[in-house]
């Protein structure tokens, strides 16, 4: 768990804060290491533009902030225009793919692309609000970064206890997904996706 | 004595500075708080309205700052510990009030989560721009403890000590966090309650004929009785005797007035905490606090890596300001680079403890944001020169 830099963007009411929480929550608590989240404060965060930064790290993290993420969790076309260039080279990028367009990367930096449909697949569980629970189990699978136990400990522990079997389900969807993933087939599912709509 | 366990959330816990804050108050047995709400410091309340009915305590959310700031010190006469929480707007309306727990020997704790000012300023902004009005806020001589935690796990290991040194003293203690390590949330350990050590009242064991309300017996601090105990009991902000009756003699006013100062002041060594490393060898020493500390932790890192010999005193306790240490260190660095969330505050206090022996870098920013390491890395290579 060498120091990783993550930021979680989309717009508030898509659990993008406890995203951060959950995963900070499983490095530092269930397992071994330490994770310091902060997040953007401001009127900005009511139903806009809502970010968090979280460090993981094997050592105590002294400096709070995210200055080159490694990883980026985007469900939002807005944080990603906004965040995605601060992408350290070799990155992975995630995004939520009926949410964001993947556009002007710069090519040379080889980020690794993932997408996942995480609202679409919340819903089909039956509900949207648990999309924050599949992005997590999708990146804890993709990044290899926790130990999946922990995560979905942490999972299970942050949510309400009504809602923690929903979360659990939707956290192993996720995790399902990331699985099998393989990057940078986003654009080209995205642009198909357009046109099967327009036609 | 031991802390009470129903007030210990003993766990680990992935929590904000403010949160944490609120458990060490209520680790420390603080059962009262009054408030008004104000950004970046509600959370603390928040927590401690939804927790201390659970515990067996009140929290009243008042119509302002002033009367909050007065609230908590009738709660304290009354026999609990009690505290209240603002930011830097609330913290100015707390001035008046916060002389008179100085004048009234009055033991309790003001949080000040400091953002962006002066006036309303950046409400959810951090900055480090009140800790000299923490020391001289309110008019007249007296002495405050200050203390500057820079992660959540210290905001609670650190509210509990402000507590106890409020005891200990009876003096306001100011706890000095800021915006970010307020909403920064990291794992906090929570211990038993048979492993936190809570500070008692200083009650008085005289008997009712016998007690004077501020008859020290040759100590600094005066034993205190509460309201309704039966003993002679008169709480006033006029300059008192003894007895606590009102007196205006320039005799009975500098003894008070010097003692208020003094038993702060000759305790100063106690008090004092710091974090130190790489202090042997230096050249160049950072001295900061709070969430600053930890930026220049990585400015720190990065200039030993190229080889200087960069020393770190991070301040733990603000005031009463470790003013021996930076003196020691004086004679044998060659400067002290000293980066706040001010326009240069607290490097006053280390030029002036310095006393010329070596140079003072003060490394200012307004608030809204916090340094880049680089900009104190920087400073610390011209400070080697």
């Amino acid at each position: 768990m060498q120091l990783t830099e993550i930021r979680i963007a989309g717009f508030g009411g898509q659990g993008v804060i406890l995203s951060a929480m959950v995963l900070g929550k499983a490095a530092s608590i269930f397992e071994k290491g330490y994770a310091t989240v902060t997040q953007n404060f401001g009127p900005e965060a009511r139903g806009g533009a809502c970010s968090a930064q979280l460090i993981i790290s094997d050592t105590p993290v002294a400096y709070p902030y995210v200055t080159q993420p490694d990883i980026m969790v985007v469900m939002s076309q807005e944080a990603y225009n906004r965040f995605a260039p601060e992408l350290k080279d070799g990155g992975t990028l995630i995004v939520e793919q009926d949410l964001v367009r993947v556009t002007g990367l710069d090519k040379k930096k080889e980020i690794k692309v993932y997408g996942i449909p995480a609202t679409r697949i919340a819903e089909s569980l039956g509900k949207k609000m648990v999309l924050n629970s599949v992005m997590v189990g999708f990146f804890t699978a993709l990044t290899g970064l926790l130990d999946p136990d922990a995560v979905r400990k942490a999972v299970a522990d942050s949510v309400p206890s009504n809602f923690r079997e929903l979360n659990l389900q939707a956290f192993d969807k996720g995790f399902e997904c990331g699985s099998t993933a393989s990057p940078n087939t986003v654009e080209t599912e995205l642009e198909a996706e357009s046109v099967t709509e327009a036609g | 004595m031991k802390a009470d366990p129903r007030g210990v959330l003993t766990g680990e816990h992935f929590i904000d500075g403010d949160h944490a804050c609120c458990e060490g108050a209520l680790a420390a047995g603080a059962r009262f708080a009054a408030g008004y709400p104000i950004t970046p410091s509600t959370e603390v309340v928040e927590r401690f309205a939804a927790r201390v009915p659970t515990v067996g305590g009140t929290f009243i959310q008042m119509e302002d700052e002033l009367a909050a700031s007065i609230t908590l010190q009738g709660a304290v006469w009354g026999g609990a510990k009690a505290f209240t929480v603002t930011s830097g707007p609330g913290f100015s309306l707390m001035m008046e009030h916060i002389g008179y727990a100085a004048m009234t020997e009055t033991p309790c704790v003001f949080v000040d989560v400091q953002r962006g000012g002066p006036s309303t300023g950046l409400p959810t902004l951090p900055a480090q721009a009140d800790m000299m009005q923490a020391r001289w806020g309110s008019h007249g001589d007296y002495a405050v403890i200050a203390l500057c935690p820079n992660s959540p796990q210290e905001c609670f290991d650190l509210t509990i000590k402000a507590f106890n040194l409020a005891e200990e003293f009876r003096v306001p203690v100011m706890f000095m966090m800021d915006e970010v390590v307020g909403h920064m949330t990291e794992k906090v350990v929570i211990p038993p309650a048979d492993q936190i050590e809570v500070t008692p009242r200083k009650h008085t064991k005289k008997s009712v004929e016998e007690f004077e309300p501020y008859n020290t017996n040759g100590d600094m601090v005066p034993e205190i009785a509460h309201a309704g105990e039966g003993y002679k009991f008169h709480v006033t902000g006029l300059t008192h005797d003894e007895r606590g009756y009102p007196n205006m003699t320039p005799q009975t006013q500098d003894r008070l007035v010097r003692r208020l100062q003094n038993k702060i002041t000759s305790a100063a060594d106690r008090i004092a905490m710091f974090e130190e490393a790489d202090l042997n060898d230096a050249d160049v020493v950072v001295v900061s606090y709070g969430i600053t500390s930890r930026v220049a932790q990585r400015a720190i890192d990065t200039a030993r890596e190229q080889g200087l010999k960069v020393g770190k005193l991070r301040l733990i306790t603000a005031w009463p300001f470790p003013e021996k240490k930076i003196r020691e260190l004086a004679g044998r660095v060659k400067a002290f680079v000293v980066p706040e969330l001010n326009l240069g505050q607290m490097a006053l206090e280390v030029e002036r403890a310095a006393g010329g022996q070596a140079k003072t870098f003060s490394l200012t920013h307004a608030g809204g944001s916090v340094h880049h390491p680089e900009d104190i890395l920087k400073v610390i290579v011209e400070a080697s020169r």
